[in-house]
């Protein structure tokens, strides 16, 4: 197994954590975790500055705004939550078996679609790409976070208002 | 022209924010002025071909590489008129100072998603304008806290997520095969199409279904509408959901799918179905907002079963339709916030013999819902006839037998609306209600002028809708 | 950092559809409405890997970077109105239960 695919297989295994563990906050966590080997994946792929943004962005940023969700609306007590705990493991057990099943099926599956590759392009620097040629994907960045902006005052409002 | 298209709105958003404090009141004029210069750039282009090379210079230093043809004017005409609809019914609706000036901002910030739907020519830039629309409409769900506003916000949050991640996976698909994702690439590619080039076109598509509420991915539809504050779901239903998942899927038809298509069985699967089911859900609903939602379903269908019929007239019948439908059904939202303000429910149970208390509402809304229906010489009258003929043109007669029998439960689901709210003896609870003020008035009054307008003058208003081309 | 990349696309397509099914899973099995936000995640980590894969195979890694990047700070701005969303249904409810999203009917 050479180290991508290693690399490979920590990442689903992250993922596959995020979405099996029970309490939240480590959910979360793992999700960071997987953002992290993503992050790491891209790197080794050649693709240096998303990987960065990714890294920062997503196992950052993303974490932070999941833990504060999590903080403000945990309030659950531990009888219940071992009871959950029992009926979500029950609902999620058959998913690693699937998803073993699934990678293994598909490995010896060949490729089903022949893909012709393209002809090399004449691919220049991933800063000439964005502020040249996709100046409007970065138009368009900035009206989405400036609807972020919006979103914070309009979806937080009630907070202030009521001071709880 | 088309990069102001962007930076107009998108500056007066700046302005509205650098406002000091207390002429915020001007908000809602300086989006009204902005919708107004939209919808008369978008209709007088129409008519005489408008030298805009003084704005060249400009254009040079931020080369957004768009284009904008008969279609997407279109697309900017209905924009322009409906969100001055939505612009009048929130003024008299919406109370409070920051929920005003929060919908004239978020309004302003879809638009220029809706701008730039209408415009680009590349389908990840496409995938961004649907996202911005997107995100500014579910802030405006939430506009108002309470009720069931975050119900609503959340499947509609939840199933655009799920849209996102198709069409992703549809862009890298074409990354690989295609090596582009320009609509010229990927048209050159599907002249000679591959497997991959087909799932991702395919894949695409069902993003933009589940965008545009069409059956089987509707079912957030109807709970976003009813959750929405009433100028929220005038705007939502007259044009976000049309152009971020109908007019994108209308876009990839006419650039990248000419001549006969391999996959429009698909579109002629999911365009029956949703007008079938859609009708069907509609004939059942006793909420006012969830019928007209379950209605819009419906109606979308049909412009999706038109692409699948004879291509070249399908768009344009889809394009009329698109139109058509986009006027009455946010003249109808219209009407139903003119109900909820007068009666403050909107459960059709409850109301009777509305008419005689307000007849201009009453008038407004039986135009609309004639010309949805498609009796002549309504609008809509002459689009549905166009969609069977294009279906009749491909030779779909099973298709276009569904089309115009489905007209007939249209029919059934909204006469059961006039009967149930406007016809009868008044109620004895409802006796004392008055006619809506004007500020509901007008919107209704000119979406129906238009319907009206528009059918008796058809062959002229054709040639005006389409530039002439047809 | 040397790493011998295995040139089959096949490969990383099937770590692909492992993700997907993955996040999928993880939406459809829970009750909670983090844990949905967490599939969605999931999911978009999966379309991310994805985009960079297709941009490694085509030769367009510049290209693909750009568009990452530009999904990246979408997703963010979603994550924290969703987040926002989550917050409004926990204040209604005192829950976090997918139930309090199942209230409208017709």
């Amino acid at each position: 197994m050479s180290l991508m695919t290693t690399l490979l297989v920590v990442l689903v295994l992250s993922a596959l954590w995020a979405s099996m563990t029970t309490p939240l906050l480590r959910a979360a966590l793992a999700l960071a975790l997987t953002s992290a080997m993503l992050a790491v994946v891209m790197f080794s792929l050649g693709a240096t500055l998303a990987a960065v943004i990714e890294l920062s962005v997503c196992a950052g940023l993303i974490s932070v705004v999941f833990v504060s969700v999590i903080s403000l609306t945990q309030r659950r007590p531990f009888k219940e939550y071992l009871a959950r705990r029992r009926a979500r493991l029950r609902r999620l057990w058959p998913l690693p078996v699937v998803l073993l099943a699934l990678g293994i099926g598909l490995s010896f599956v060949r490729a089903p679609v022949q893909i012709a590759l393209p002809l090399p392009a004449t691919d220049g620097d991933v800063r000439t790409v964005l502020w040249n040629l996709r100046q409007l994907d970065l138009f368009g960045q900035i009206l989405i976070l400036l609807a972020g902006v919006f979103g914070v005052l309009v979806l937080f409002k009630k907070e202030a208002k009521d001071g709880d | 022209m088309s990069t102001f298209l962007l930076l107009v709105p998108f500056l007066a958003v700046v302005i509205l924010n650098l406002l000091p404090k207390r002429a915020r009141v001007a908000a809602f004029a300086i989006t009204f002025l902005v919708l107004a210069l939209e919808t008369a750039a978008a209709f007088v282009a129409r008519f005489v071909a408008v030298d805009w090379s003084f704005l060249a210079p400009v254009e040079r230093v931020l080369g957004f590489g768009l284009s904008l043809d008969h279609l997407g004017g279109l697309l900017l005409l209905c924009a322009g008129i409906v969100g001055m609809a939505a612009l009048l019914v929130g003024r008299r609706t919406l109370a409070e100072a920051s929920e005003r000036f929060m919908f004239a901002n978020l309004v302003l910030v879809a638009l220029v998603g809706i701008n730039g739907i209408a415009m680009v020519r590349d389908l990840f830039t496409l995938y961004v304008f649907v996202e911005v629309t997107a995100v500014a409409t579910f802030i405006l769900i939430t506009l108002r806290h309470g009720g069931h506003a975050f119900e609503g916000a959340w499947k509609y949050v939840i199933l655009s997520a799920v849209a996102s991640v198709l069409m992703l996976s549809s862009v890298a698909l074409l990354l690989l095969s295609v090596g582009g994702i320009s609509l010229d690439e990927v048209k050159t590619a599907l002249a000679t199409p591959g497997t991959l080039t087909w799932v991702a076109i395919a894949l695409f598509l069902c993003g933009l279904f589940v965008k545009g509420a069409l059956v089987p991915f509707h079912g957030w539809l109807a709970d976003a509408y009813t959750a929405a504050p009433a100028p929220v779901s005038v705007f939502m239903a007259g044009i976000v959901t049309k152009a971020s998942g109908i007019f994108a899927l209308l876009r990839i038809a006419s650039s990248c799918l000419g001549g006969a298509l391999p996959g429009r069985e698909i579109l002629l699967v999911v365009g029956a179905l949703s007008i079938v089911v859609g009708a069907f859900l509609a004939l059942g609903q006793s909420n006012m907002k969830r019928m007209l939602a379950y209605s819009s379903v419906s109606q979308m269908g049909y412009i999706v079963l038109a692409l699948g019929g004879d291509l070249r007239l399908g768009i344009v019948a889809a394009a009329l339709h698109f139109f058509n439908h986009a006027i009455s059904k946010s003249q109808l939202f219209a009407n139903a916030a003119a109900i909820e303000e007068r009666l403050g429910t909107l459960d059709m149970d409850k109301m009777g013999g509305i008419a005689a208390r307000m007849p201009v509402t009453a008038g407004t809304t039986a135009v609309a819902t004639l010309s949805i229906a498609g009796l002549p010489p309504l609008a809509g009258f002459w689009s549905k006839l166009l969609i069977v003929m294009a279906l009749w043109d491909a030779k779909e007669y099973a298709f276009a037998a569904v089309a115009i029998l489905a007209s007939l439960v249209t029919l059934a689901y909204f006469l059961s609306l006039q009967r149930r709210v406007f016809f009868g003896k008044t109620l004895p609870e409802w006796a004392a209600v008055r006619e809506a003020g004007v500020g509901l008035l007008v919107p209704a009054v000119a979406l129906a002028a238009i319907t009206v307008v528009l059918g008796i003058g058809f062959p002229f208003a054709l040639r005006v809708l389409l530039g002439g081309g047809a | 950092m040397a790493i011998e990349i295995p040139q089959s696309f096949w490969l990383y397509f099937i770590f692909f559809a492992l993700l997907l099914v993955d996040g999928l899973w993880c939406m459809l099995a829970t009750r909670n409405l983090v844990r949905i936000l967490i599939g969605v995640e999931i999911l978009m980590k999966s379309v991310t890997f994805l985009l960079i894969v297709a941009g490694y195979f085509s030769g367009r890694m510049a290209l693909a970077q750009a568009l990452v990047i530009t999904v990246i700070v979408i997703e963010v701005v979603v994550v924290v109105v969703v987040a926002g969303v989550i917050l409004g249904l926990f204040r209604e409810h005192d829950s976090l239960d997918v139930e309090n999203t199942r209230e409208m009917k017709g």
